[in-house]
């Protein structure tokens, strides 16, 4: 899909991917550890939009909001209440934990959505490592809370005796793949849709299709925008579901 | 979807020829100690900016709000007492001049009433004394009258009899008459 349709249509270049190539900011040398590249620029936007809007816009505490403290406290309800009907109320406690996830997913995905910036969420090594966390979170306070009876989780007691060790079996199996599709249903969508825009600007450049080509692209900008919010909501969702799991883990 | 993935061992360069990007840029193994690092510290920056600042205040807002709400709640439900209170007074009040009109008028109609019992009854006196005076006075007319008849009578009757020769006695005249007037 990337490189190989180079030069197959005369004049057509497609890139599709080098939109998610990371390089350093200053300079041109290698990648290291603390090379301050387009991932630390953008994460560092993201950190600032988030500061933006949750600190800067409630800065005031006034009783009757205005705009900015009306999309902070939209966003804090928001989260505050998944967390209580999803998880439960003893899940409070990690509230700020996903809200810190909620919002650095959702502003990174927007931010990733303006012409020409990086979208830090479509790396699997952002994603995995924030499911890795999740995974990680649920599996110790599983174990905490629960002790070995967090491995009820996997015994179905509901099921008749001769399914239950292969249900274990299923059960263990699709926890053990949860980070895997949590991170990889993050990653793989704004990949994919920001790859799609790319692709239908190359073809922007024939005269004759660039009219539909701009049309599909500003489709595609609007699927993205429901894209970016709703994979942002469904990767909080999941972690709470998870966080459920482990302070519950009877079916 | 990617046509080939690089290895974790390949260099930077293998991510990228020419300046764009061989397979996918996210299996790029070089470039993942360089994101998760930055993704840990922005992930730190954040939980503290949201756990140490902005949701200890939105929740401090949210709830002075709840409390405003609840006490402008209290408020109104107190002021619409009191007018419910107020209205019910107004009512009484009402009622009150209602009732107290009605005696004043009851009370004027009775005096009004006796007033003109009185007027009345005076007029009704002063009426049967006048009738009596007046009837009075008719009977002492009318005893005049028969007097002043009597006397005539009895001049005319002596003179006629005078006149026709006679001589007659007054005694005898005044019985005649006094007989003729009673028949």
């Amino acid at each position: 899909m990337a490189t190989e349709a180079q030069g197959e249509e005369g004049g057509l270049v497609f890139h599709p991917m080098d939109q998610f190539i990371v390089k350093p900011l200053f300079g041109d040398g290698p990648v290291g550890l603390f090379t301050i590249t387009n991932v630390t620029l953008w994460m560092a936007l993201t950190v600032v939009a988030v500061v933006l809007l949750m600190v800067l816009g409630t800065s005031k505490r006034s009783t009757i909001p205005g705009r900015m403290q009306s999309v902070g406290e939209l966003a804090y309800g928001f989260i505050y209440k998944m967390v209580e009907d999803v998880a439960g109320k003893d899940a409070v406690g990690f509230f700020p934990y996903i809200m810190t996830l909620f919002m650095f997913i959702v502003f990174a995905n927007f931010l990733g959505l303006i012409p020409m910036s990086f979208t830090t969420t479509s790396h699997f090594a952002v994603t995995v490592l924030l499911a890795l966390l999740v995974f990680v979170t649920v599996t110790v306070v599983g174990f905490v809370k629960n002790g070995a009876g967090f491995l009820g989780l996997f015994w179905v007691s509901s099921a008749p005796l001769a399914l239950r060790p292969i249900l274990a079996v299923i059960e263990i199996i699709s926890y053990f793949v949860r980070p895997v599709s949590h991170s990889i249903r993050l990653a793989g969508n704004l990949m994919a849709g920001h790859a799609v825009i790319k692709v239908f600007a190359g073809f922007a450049a024939i005269a004759v299709v660039s009219p539909v080509s701009v049309l599909a692209i500003t489709a595609m900008y609007g699927l993205e925008v429901l894209v970016s919010f709703i994979q942002a909501y469904v990767f909080t969702i999941l972690t709470c579901v998870y966080l459920k799991d482990a302070l519950h883990p009877s079916h | 979807m990617a046509t080939e993935t690089t290895a974790g061992t390949a260099s930077t360069s293998t991510c990228v020829v020419d300046g764009s990007a061989v397979g996918m840029p996210q299996l790029c193994f070089d470039w993942w100690p360089n994101q998760i690092f930055w993704l840990i510290v922005t992930l730190v920056v954040i939980f503290f900016f949201l756990s140490r600042i902005a949701l200890p205040r939105i929740a401090a807002v949210l709830a002075e709000r709840q409390g405003t709400i609840t006490n402008d709640l209290a408020a109104a439900e107190d002021l619409k007492a009191k007018a419910v209170e107020a209205e019910e007074a107004y009512n009484k009040a009402l009622a009150d001049a209602r009732a107290q009109a009605q005696d004043i008028v009851n009370q004027t109609k009775a005096e009004i009433k006796a007033e003109l019992d009185d007027a009345t009854a005076k007029a009704d006196a002063e009426i049967a004394a006048k009738a009596a005076e007046g009837e009075e006075k008719i009977a002492e007319i009318r005893a005049n009258a028969m007097e002043s008849v009597k006397d005539v009578a009895k001049d005319t009757a002596k003179e006629l009899v005078s006149v026709m020769g006679g001589k007659a006695d007054a005694r005898s005249i005044t019985a005649a008459i006094n007989a003729r007037m009673k028949g």
